[in-house]
């Protein structure tokens, strides 16, 4: 039985291959600079728009008038190609994308490292840089090394005050920063079933921290349910017995709330090590931890309640913004003390909006806790959206199974 | 593709963070990115990477897929970047942009000349002629044209 990416890619790990690209997009960072190659390229010739996405995430709006001349340019460009053009306040694009933009089956490159996290849906998905992108805008396609598959296998299911997140991290530090390079990650096993496309999209993300190429999940009734939301019909993607060049197991019922340790994603341990040290800011967003559900679980525990440190919330897109509007997570947040801010990427990347000082700390809910990556000096501890919520509340690391 | 620069030793598991930080990222003046390259590792570093070969750990430019990782390195004036293993979006974005990058063991002694040819599958560095694992075809063909866009607007499609 093949792995998913050979499936897709129609050749055996180890190939180079030429594929057309399904689905193509980039963000106001990486556009720029893709724009700037395709000019250069000079052939005139932009293939596909309506399958080309421009999506503005991260730094939005913005912040000064260099950010705003450039986003401004791009804002022309894409008027000139046709692409389709998700503006300021739309979300982060991998969110994007995850709404109704992508399918099982599909090639899916985004000039983003985070772009594995369309993996969730069964689709080829991975990053590229800006070159790449004109590239594809250019031609249409490019070339792939098909990946050898290292299997995640699941077993039971997450239960107690463990999220997707805790699994991210696990499988993280399991593998390590380059466990997985040149790898794909393959999730599945008994205990895959009952992971939502929230957390599938959420362990799908982070498969690049331990340098895959991708993380996917095979599409299966949970897949169908949720595209047939947006009125997508879904293959399915039977799995059968597969084969792995490697492998690792993880037993969701056993998992535990997790934190990664400045400055390594892989540096992991249970979150109870480090209860009570003191942080200076929490940070609920992005592409791994800014969905409705990880809004809902954190408005669950702070509800009613007042945050003791300042907290950051940026939705990872509209749509989780209206819902949590709807449904009155966000009044709940707001009421608690969180400082709401635009869907997109917010501070993760450390350019704007909630950016930390020297020496502070900041508990995080997204994907990379690099040195100086949120503020010069700073240190970012990584952890899940119900860990943030509890750690909001104590004004320090705490666990949401102990401490509220 | 031959080359040669002296050797400028770096760690392990280099992320694009510390190769260009995200301060600095909102501009189309490459010139910033050089300026600024590796600051926030080693702020003395960007001076001396003009005509350098970086030897650096395993897991090199892991982390984000900004491209300007590759162009700041390019600009400050390194020649090549060897290491036991790169992060993948960097590797195909330096073959992109027409850096040189080299797959090998070879260890490191700062300041030493270090020689390289990548057709024919060496490094010499320490008085010691090493192998470099073969780039594809492909992307051979793109080193060897100066980047990607200089390939695609060669006539290719």
């Amino acid at each position: 039985m093949n792995t998913l990416s050979e499936e897709i890619l129609g050749a055996p790990a180890g190939s180079y291959v030429d594929r057309p690209v399904d689905r193509a997009y980039v963000h106001d960072g990486t556009g720029v600079l893709a724009r700037a190659a395709w000019e250069e390229i000079g052939t005139g010739r932009f293939t596909d728009p309506d399958r080309k996405y421009l999506i503005f995430d991260h730094i939005v709006p913005a912040n000064t008038s260099v950010t705003a001349d450039l986003q401004h340019e791009l804002r022309a460009f894409a008027r000139r190609t046709g692409m389709q053009f998700h503006d300021v306040g739309s979300g982060v694009c991998h969110q994007v994308m995850a709404e109704g933009r992508a399918l099982p089956g599909e090639v899916i490159v985004g000039a983003d490292s985070h772009t594995c996290t369309l993996g969730a849906f069964g689709a080829f998905a991975t990053g590229v840089g800006a070159t790449d992108m004109a590239g594809i805008w250019a031609t249409g396609e490019t070339w792939f090394l098909v990946p050898e598959t290292t299997g995640v296998l699941f077993e039971g299911e997450l239960s107690g005050g463990a999220e997707a997140k805790d699994v991210a991290l696990a499988v993280v530090g399991a593998l390590g920063m380059d466990g997985a390079t040149y790898r794909a990650l393959e999730f599945a096993g008994e205990g895959a079933a009952s992971l939502s496309i929230a957390d599938r999209l959420t362990l799908c993300n982070m498969a690049v921290e331990t340098g895959a190429k991708t993380g996917m999940f095979r599409s299966d009734a949970v897949t169908r349910a949720y595209l047939a939301s947006f009125g997508l019909d879904t293959p399915l993607q039977p799995g059968g017995t597969q084969r792995y060049s490697a492998e690792i197991s993880i037993d969701l019922s056993a998992q535990e709330p997790l934190l990664a340790l400045p400055p390594r994603v892989d540096t992991v341990c249970p979150v109870a090590e480090k209860e009570g040290l003191s942080v200076d800011q929490v940070f609920l967003g992005t592409c791994t931890g800014g969905r409705y559900q990880d809004l809902e679980r954190f408005a669950a525990i702070v509800r009613g309640k007042t945050v003791a440190v300042r907290t950051v919330v940026v939705p990872a897109s509209r749509a989780v913004l209206l819902r949590a509007a709807a449904t009155g997570v966000l009044s709940d947040l707001v009421e608690a003390g969180c400082a709401v801010a635009t869907p997109g990427c917010g501070p993760c990347l450390g350019a704007h909006m909630g950016v930390i000082g020297e020496g502070e700390v900041c508990l995080s809910t997204a994907n990379r806790n690099f040195r100086n990556r949120m503020g010069v000096g700073g240190e970012i501890y990584l952890a899940s959206p119900s860990t943030a919520a509890a750690t909001a509340l104590a004004g320090a690391i705490c666990s949401p199974e102990g401490c509220q | 593709m031959r080359g040669e620069g002296h050797a400028v030793c770096l760690g392990t598991d280099i992320d694009t963070d510390l190769i260009i930080a995200g301060r600095y990222l909102r501009t189309k003046d490459r010139s910033v990115w050089a300026g600024h390259v590796f600051e926030d590792l080693d702020p003395g570093l960007a001076p001396r990477l003009r005509g350098a070969v970086i030897m650096a750990g395993k897991n090199f430019g892991c982390g984000s897929s900004r491209e300007q990782a590759v162009v700041a390195l390019k600009e400050a004036g390194v020649v090549a970047v060897a290491a036991p293993s790169f992060a993948r979006i960097f590797y195909r974005n330096a073959v992109n942009i027409g850096l040189p990058v080299l797959v090998c063991e070879a260890g490191c002694k700062e300041d030493e000349m270090v020689r390289f040819d990548l057709e024919e599958g060496w490094i010499k560095a320490g008085g010691e002629r090493r192998p470099v694992a073969p780039l594809s075809a492909r992307m051979r063909a793109i080193l060897a044209a100066g980047g990607l866009v200089a390939y695609l607007s060669g006539g290719r499609e």
